[in-house]
């Protein structure tokens, strides 16, 4: 398992400020996070697969944009939103 | 599948026993239902449903009387409808929202930005039009969302939509989609940019109904792109009778004629006939009224001259009537959004505006006089009626 943080606009879905998910790529574990919280996935990546203009995910601190990056079990997740708007 | 409930709403205002009106109040930053009572005078406001979020619209179901639908975004979040059936007590979110389909170049729906409920004999039967223009059906009261028809993916269509780039700043949008009450496969759309189209099959088939539009000077109106129809209308009580307010003037279509008739032509010159919605009486297909704004240069997009206005005709546009009565008289720059003008069915017909300085106006005079019934709302982006 995987601990995800997740973004205040999305707590609403998880409950909570970090979570855990299963998933040997990105694309897999935000799979198993929507099976958990039903709906959080398509707020943060399109229909096309990509991550939404304005989030932003980092796996141990750096920005990762491809669902096909591979995980290990001691990876931290943050999503956050970007510092965008007023 | 998110559940929410809005805790932090709070009821205002004193509300009789006997609530028989409804407001569905959709803004930048959430959404109000407003109840009135049997007078409509007293309202009750019940909100914010969303607090934060960009609520594009919410109708209620007319057929069931309670399937409530919200479209919803954030500026960070992608878009999605959340449903209630017990009128905004909890609600459901859309465990698949319209989406367009994944491919090479695909498109992404930044916002549903319509919702329309489909014909009486087909009960759970909903249409959404979204930001970019798509065009999707609901079979399910709502809860899940398709593509309808092919229009998306159309050659054609595609083309007439033109790119991202060819839309108005927040996007280009699909909107208006109209049901005739005759016949459930006879539906029309219109498109900003991009025409205003009718199928007579069910969406096998679409065709654009443009000829009597115009279109910016200097552009060709024979190019279905170029047109911008603000806000289409059927007529309740003659549904061969269509209005339109178009970024270009108001205009008026008759079926089974395809020419369009450009009724603004009838406004004061000094107003102009440029505006954003159009609202039609339930039963005088005589009767509609606009609100118009100020399209010169820049497109301030505020009431002409700062003196908010609407305007009625009662004889199918040949004439035009000025009402204010009750509206500032002076230096208020604000304007009125396409879904933002509704009418109830009462006698005489209620009408209710909300303008993007997050005021509510309400007339029981059919636009006579006007009172305001809430301040500081929001940026309004829909007003919608339903009897409860």
């Amino acid at each position: 398992m995987t601990k995800v943080l997740i973004a205040s606009p999305l707590r609403s879905y998880t409950g909570a400020d970090e979570v855990e998910a299963d998933g040997g790529t990105l694309g897999a574990l935000l799979k198993d996070l929507d099976a958990r919280y039903p709906g959080i996935r398509f707020r943060m990546i399109d229909e096309q697969d990509q991550v939404r203009r304005h989030m932003r995910i980092f796996i141990n601190g750096e920005p990762v944009k491809q669902l096909s990056h591979v995980l290990k079990s001691s990876d931290e997740i943050c999503i956050v939103q970007a510092l965008s708007g007023g | 599948m998110a559940k929410t409930r809005a805790k932090s709403k709070k009821k205002t205002s004193s509300r009789s026993k006997k609530d028989n009106a409804l407001l569905l109040v959709a803004t930048r930053k959430g959404a109000w239902i407003f109840r009135g009572d049997a007078a409509r005078k007293q309202w009750s406001s019940d909100g914010p449903h969303f607090l934060g979020q960009i609520i594009n619209h919410m109708v209620l179901d007319p057929r069931d009387g309670k399937t409530l639908l919200a479209t919803a975004s954030t500026g960070h979040l992608g878009p999605t409808i959340f449903r209630s059936t017990n009128m905004g007590k909890s609600w459901q979110e859309s465990p698949k929202p319209p989406a367009f389909k994944k491919k090479e170049g695909g498109r992404t729906v930044k916002q549903t930005f319509w919702l329309t409920p489909a014909h009486a004999n087909e009960p759970n039967v909903w249409y959404a039009g979204t930001s970019p223009q798509g065009l999707f059906r609901s079979e399910d009261g709502g809860v899940t969302w398709n593509e309808f028809s092919g229009l998306n993916d159309d050659p054609q269509y595609r083309e007439w939509m033109g790119t991202e780039q060819d839309g108005t700043p927040d996007g280009p949008k699909l909107h208006s989609v109209i049901i005739d009450p005759r016949d459930p496969k006879h539906l029309y759309f219109a498109m900003s940019g991009g025409g205003v189209h009718e199928t007579l099959d069910g969406g096998q088939h679409w065709k654009p109904l443009i000829e009597g539009m115009e279109v910016v000077a200097g552009f060709d109106p024979k190019t279905v792109t170029f047109h911008d129809p603000h806000c289409v209308r059927l007529c309740p009580s003659n549904p061969d009778r269509l209005y339109q307010q178009n970024h270009c003037g108001i205009y008026r279509l008759d079926r089974p004629a395809k020419v369009w008739k450009r009724i603004g032509k009838a406004m004061p010159a000094k107003i102009g006939d440029v505006g954003f919605p159009m609202v039609v009486h339930p039963h005088d297909d005589q009767r509609c009224w606009v609100l118009p704004m100020d399209g010169q240069t820049v497109w301030p997009r505020t009431s002409v001259n700062g003196e908010p206005a609407i305007y009625v005709t009662s004889n199918g546009g040949r004439s035009w009537t000025r009402l204010d009565g009750g509206l500032p008289k002076t230096q208020a720059w604000w304007t009125v959004k396409r879904q933002a003008f509704a009418a109830d069915r009462g006698a005489p017909v209620g009408l209710y505006f909300g303008t993007t300085s997050g005021e509510l106006w309400a007339s029981r005079s059919e636009g006579k006089s006007w009172t305001c019934i809430a301040r500081h709302l929001p940026e309004i982006y829909a007003v919608e009626t339903a009897d409860l």
